[in-house]
């Protein structure tokens, strides 16, 4: 007798557990944790797909040197970092009135380390990071992308080479820039460079150098403090980067 | 008493003998300053300047002239008198170099008074997939006043760093790497861009485009 009513009582036993499995196991989401008792399973909660958020699509400006660093003397005794800043706040606004979201690295005459640059740039995860510089030297604008091999993209990219993952888009945002340039008919040539911080930058990053225009057969001499040649190099690197928008995931 | 024991003639012998030392002494004084000349004059000529002084007959180098304008470096083919030693060959080259851009009509114009102080060279570190045990690197010092007259700016900086490694590999094709120091120094840019911290690779100066192969990049 006693026995029956153990075999008895383990059934019952089995029937409870199995009946208090089931409903979980059935339940629709949204899943609701159960509390935790021993001998119960834990459910995973049903994966729901969220819909994919594109990546924004976000410019770096740089403008070279600041404060102390004073870069080139260019004609009339104007210092480089004068310039810089003035063609990056007019890429700035322009670039925003295209309704593009711009990082800038400065907005006015200070120290700031090439490391500071990066950080800047590496944190707002842009899609374009270009920096501006001027020269009293040459015609029209040089183009200059990381003079590194390029290399696949990892996980931990090395600090001092992490543009080696970004220089096949770099290159193509360089022949953007250029064919846009070419369009106003401003000289552009094209180079290879080592230029902190370039070298050191997660996005695909163009050093863009303003140089005086010389005259020939369709441009008009103009120093790199003319007003109307800087709003046409940013007019059309702004163009450059609006087409950028479209081509830079591909 | 003792001098009447000594006769004439011993003393004549002492007293020969006594002004044959004195000669021999003043002879070996002046034969070791003579020597101690020659060695110090030796000793205040580089070694560079003793292997220029037994320069070979002229040789045929190509120089690559940089070209501001169109962003360009051009070969040009020189005959100069080339020494024997490979550091002073190097110094020559760069030496020839410098004057075409302090020339009036140079595209790329850098008046410096004095441009190289030295070239060195060391055994090439090891790159990966290469195993050329007779590639150099070349560590060459530039001249404070070279990097003042320097023009600022990306591209006249890498112009005249690409145009002295082109012209080194050219005429030394076993100089594969470079490396600059400023007045024997390390220095972070050449002029306020181009980066000195970093060693070059020839191959990075090959792969830009010449004028002689058709114009600007």
């Amino acid at each position: 007798m006693r026995w029956i009513e153990a075999a008895a009582a383990l059934g019952m036993a089995a029937v409870a557990a199995g009946l208090g499995q089931s409903p979980a196991s059935s339940q629709a989401p949204p899943a609701v944790q159960m509390p935790q008792s021993e001998g119960m399973p834990t459910v995973p909660a049903p994966v729901i797909p969220q819909p994919v958020q594109p990546p924004p699509f976000v410019v770096v400006v740089d403008a070279a040197h600041g404060g102390s660093d004073t870069g080139a003397r260019l004609s009339g005794g104007i210092e480089e970092k004068e310039i810089t800043l003035g063609i990056a706040a007019r890429l700035r606004s322009t670039l925003r009135a295209r309704g593009i979201v711009v990082v800038t690295t400065r907005q006015g005459d200070v120290n700031l380390m090439p490391v500071d640059r990066a950080q800047i740039a590496n944190r707002a995860q842009g899609a374009a990071c270009l920096t501006i510089h001027a020269t009293a030297t040459g015609s029209g604008v040089h183009l200059f992308t990381s003079s590194l091999s390029p290399t696949a993209s990892s996980r931990f990219l090395p600090w001092p080479t992490a543009q080696s993952a970004y220089v096949t888009q770099s290159l193509k945002l360089e022949s953007e820039i250029d064919s846009a340039l070419a369009h106003t008919q401003i000289p552009v040539s094209l180079g290879r460079a080592s230029v902190e911080p370039m070298d050191s930058l997660t996005c695909p990053e163009v050093a863009v150098e303003v140089a005086p225009l010389v005259g020939g057969h369709v441009t008009e001499a103009r120093p790199v403090t003319d007003a109307v040649y800087q709003k046409s190099v940013v007019d059309a690197v702004a163009a450059a980067l609006e087409q950028w928008r479209s081509d830079w995931k591909q | 008493m003792i001098s009447g024991m000594i006769s004439r003639a011993q003393k004549y012998i002492f007293f020969a003998m006594l002004m044959a030392c004195v000669v021999m002494a003043a002879f070996l004084i002046r034969l070791r300053n003579r020597a101690q000349d020659r060695l110090q004059q030796q000793g205040t000529r580089a070694p560079s300047d003793i292997a220029e002084t037994t320069a070979t007959a002229p040789r045929t180098v190509t120089l690559y002239v940089p070209n501001d304008l169109d962003d360009s470096l051009t070969a040009v083919e020189r005959r100069i008198p080339m020494p024997a030693d490979e550091n002073a060959q190097a110094r020559v080259l760069l030496e020839r170099l410098i004057e075409a851009w302090r020339a009036p009509d140079s595209t790329h114009r850098i008046n410096a008074a004095s441009g190289v102080n030295d070239v060195y060279f060391l055994a090439a570190p090891q790159r990966k997939g290469r195993a050329d045990d007779e590639e150099q690197m070349a560590v060459i010092d530039l001249s404070g006043a070279l990097t003042a007259a320097q023009p600022s700016g990306i591209e006249p900086e890498t112009l005249t760093l690409l145009s002295m490694m082109e012209t080194l590999h050219a005429n030394l094709p076993t100089v594969t790497q470079v490396h600059f120091l400023v007045d024997g120094r390390p220095r972070d840019t050449l002029a306020g861009h181009a980066d000195l911290t970093r060693t070059y690779l020839a191959s990075e100066a090959e792969s830009q485009p010449s004028g002689t192969a058709g114009g600007g990049r």
